[in-house]
């Protein structure tokens, strides 16, 4: 099989993945539920960054979003599980005028990128992307070293909110 | 290779489902959830606008980098605040959570 037919069905697979694993965030009664699909969605854009060539955001996607966001979440949940009962209707009442808004978006941005002429790379460029991780952390230090330490202060600002937050108060 | 539209489309649509989730779900970690996919489409589009436009430079890679690094606190502080209004408020209703509005 030609490796472009190979990259068709992958992207497809993938795109299942993505997008059922989004519609059942949003559409599943049991919010425990949703957070599986939130799992799946996310492995989908595993995958999806694996085909792009970008294979340090893969391993990274995998590790903070699959390992830790996801399972805070289903913490969360089971937090506060109980209340939500799951015959109760998990959407609200303007769900109907979210969905319009919704589909119109993305219409409007279906129609929008397609007029667009994307100046994409030469074929040769294309051919031989830079995807050494030694690369990546040359950016990181180099030309975006403010943004990088802004983001490690920023982490633990966080960090340090969240406990706070979270905390037992004694009042 | 695959046209770079399908990647920009696949991630449009994975943004409108977020956001829908976002607009329509009565659980505030449900809404935090819808949240996550829509961090997740632009980081889709960042990787993906860095593959077909600029290989050779590895910025997209690099601002996708910060984004999951604002999503990851942003979960971390989000769910702390939806844990400690649980708290106190027994609910996690964003339509019962309505103390700050005036």
């Amino acid at each position: 099989m030609p490796t472009n037919v190979v990259q068709i069905v992958v992207f497809a697979i993938l795109t299942l993945m993505t997008l059922g694993g989004g519609l059942g965030v949003v559409s599943s009664r049991n919010l425990f539920h949703g957070a599986l699909f939130l799992v799946l969605s996310f492995a989908g854009v595993v995958g999806y960054y694996v085909l792009l060539d970008a294979g340090f955001l893969a391993a990274v996607q995998l590790l903070i979003y699959i390992g830790a966001i996801a399972i805070l979440i289903l913490f969360a949940i089971m937090l506060s599980r109980g209340l939500m009962s799951q015959r109760q209707s998990q959407r609200n009442e303007q769900w109907w005028i979210a969905l319009l808004v919704v589909v119109l978006t993305f219409v409007v941005l279906a129609v929008v990128l397609w007029q667009v002429d994307w100046p994409v790379a030469s074929d040769q460029a294309l051919a031989s992307p830079s995807v050494a991780i030694s690369q990546l952390g040359q950016e990181l230090l180099g030309p975006y070293v403010i943004p990088f330490e802004v983001a490690s202060v920023l982490l633990l600002v966080a960090l340090v909110g969240a406990v706070i937050l979270a905390r037992e108060t004694e009042t | 290779m695959i046209p770079l539209y399908w990647w920009l489309v696949v991630a449009a649509a994975l943004f409108c489902i977020g956001l829908y989730g976002v607009l329509s779900r009565k659980n505030a970690i449900g809404v935090l959830m819808g949240i996550e996919l829509m961090l997740n489409a632009v980081n889709v589009n960042l990787v993906a606008f860095w593959r077909y436009v600029t290989p050779q430079t590895l910025t997209g890679q690099v601002f996708a980098i910060f984004v999951i690094t604002v999503a990851a606190a942003e979960a971390a502080v989000g769910l702390a605040i939806i844990i400690a209004a649980y708290r106190r408020r027994d609910t996690v209703i964003v339509d019962e959570l309505d103390i700050m509005r005036w």
